[in-house]
């Protein structure tokens, strides 16, 4: 929970309620990003962005290696399985 | 995996404990009387064990491990108010997966769930808002948990859902804060903590500020942390070396992803939903004035203490539990009488055993355990001469 998970933002699913699709270690899902958007940093330049993510909402933009570092470790602790696992089997995820 | 290799540098990691060493002697500090620092957020408590970083450190520091983590502190009663809203005909009820085994004062929510009720772990709250979209016959009831860090997300699904007028859909908000959580502990009598390790996504989210305290007020050092075991180590050395040059600062270790104001957008959202409860009851703790947050009046229709009855009662902590002692570094993990015996994280018997965030499980899961149920023993025996 409060760990959160590196992932990549590749694509706006839904610009007016700032929903984008993000790709956390090769599992893509759609993730809240209000919290990193603002007028000089609007939604559509979002896409390309590293960000750190807590329970599906992009909270923190990171830089790349920063994000692949993260991964990289949380990886070899076995803690992005247990975070992907969450996510794949999140009642609600695929309705 | 080159990144792993370079981040795991031994060497950085070397330096940075002969550093450690070298503020010994402006420290005054030695085994018997160690300087005790407590880092307050379950995820350095983590981060601590799975990297061994204790046995790194010399014996002359001691790390009291604080009760940053949302699921070990949640009182029993509010487990029963889970359950009894879980229980209810057409309800949905949607929990992160790790507060499943939090024991209430009759089961947990797992057992609850054996039983028939319909009970779902979520990853997210935006996962528990789409169910509710999809089953516009049932009632939704998500289980908001956590400090600041995941106050924003429950925020801010809130106000989607008041965007898309679904109302069945609601929040129980269990969401506690971080101020005056550290308050209360410097607040207590047995208090004997030197420093303060700051939790490093509490602070993405709140910024430094609400900190000063810490060093103004109790002039205590503080210093925010980030999650990587070369972060811990590093913080360490920052706080120790306020001690040693008799400084008090909140410092910030963690820059890169810690803004010195936090998230605009996220404060925001959190500003617009929640307001300040006057006090919220702890497990291990008791009650703190201020330390949660409820849901506003102009959104009441998503509170589900509110739209349903709750039990609401307070269920006194098993009284063998020493779980308060920990949190506040009186006593270690391994010096509770239950501890490995009645209290083991298949059966738990207090929070700290719940979690793989909380002290005492980690302890259980990543110490040498032979070893601290030997000196148990051994005080125990002490107890009774």
């Amino acid at each position: 929970m409060c760990l959160g998970i590196p992932g990549q933002i590749i694509e706006i699913i839904d610009a007016d309620n700032l929903l984008a699709k993000v790709d956390v270690a090769g599992v893509k899902r759609p993730v809240n990003i209000a919290c990193i958007v603002s007028n000089e940093h609007p939604a559509e330049a979002c896409v390309g962005d590293w960000v750190l993510v807590h329970v599906g909402f992009a909270m923190s933009i990171i830089d790349e290696e920063e994000a692949l570092k993260t991964l990289a470790l949380l990886e070899e602790l076995g803690e992005t399985q247990e975070e992907i696992y969450a996510m794949q089997n999140s009642a609600g995820a695929n309705v | 995996m080159k990144y792993v290799d370079e981040f795991r540098d031994p060497e950085k990691a070397k330096v940075l404990i002969s550093n450690i060493n070298k503020l010994k002697e402006s420290l005054n500090a030695d085994e018997k009387k160690p300087i005790q620092l407590m880092e307050f957020c379950g995820g350095h408590t983590h981060t601590i064990f799975r990297y061994g970083i204790e046995p790194m450190l010399p014996n002359w520091i001691e790390l009291v491990h604080g009760p940053g983590c949302p699921v070990c502190v949640l009182p029993m009663g509010r487990v029963d108010d889970c359950i009894a809203l879980a229980e209810r005909p057409n309800v949905i009820f949607t929990t992160f997966g790790d507060a499943m085994r939090v024991p209430g004062s009759k089961k947990s929510l797992l057992q609850a769930k054996a039983e028939g009720a319909d009970i779902r772990m979520t990853y997210s709250p935006m996962d528990s808002l789409a169910l509710a979209r999809s089953n516009p016959d049932k009632e939704v009831i998500f289980f908001g948990l956590g400090f600041e860090t995941t106050m924003p997300s429950t925020a801010l699904t809130i106000l989607q859902a008041e965007r898309e007028g679904i109302n069945n859909f609601s929040l129980f908000c269990n969401h506690i804060t971080t101020v005056p959580t550290i308050k209360a502990i410097l607040d207590s009598p047995d208090m004997q903590i030197d420093a303060f390790l700051a939790p490093g996504h509490v602070c993405m989210v709140v910024g430094e500020r609400p900190f000063d305290f810490v060093a103004d007020t109790y002039k205590k050092p503080i210093v925010v942390t980030g999650f990587e075991p070369l972060d811990i180590l590093q913080s360490i050395w920052m706080t120790l070396k306020q001690l040693a040059e008799k400084r008090c600062e909140v410092e910030n270790q963690y820059s890169r992803i810690v803004p010195p104001n936090g998230n605009t957008a996220g404060l925001a959202a959190i500003d617009s939903v929640f307001e300040i409860r006057e006090f919220f009851e702890w497990r291990g703790l008791g009650s703190i004035d201020h330390s949660g947050v409820k849901i506003r009046d102009n959104y009441q229709q998503f509170d589900a203490e509110r739209k349903f009855k709750i039990p609401n009662l307070k269920i006194a902590d098993p009284k063998s539990c020493q779980c308060g002692e920990v949190l506040k570094g009186v006593i270690r993990p391994w010096e509770c009488k239950v501890f490995g015996g009645a209290c083991t994280p298949e059966m738990p018997l207090g929070a700290l055993m719940v979690s793989s965030e909380g002290a005492c499980a980690a302890y259980y899961n990543f110490g040498n355990l032979p070893e601290l149920l030997a000196k148990q023993s051994k005080n125990l025996e002490g107890d009774a001469t």
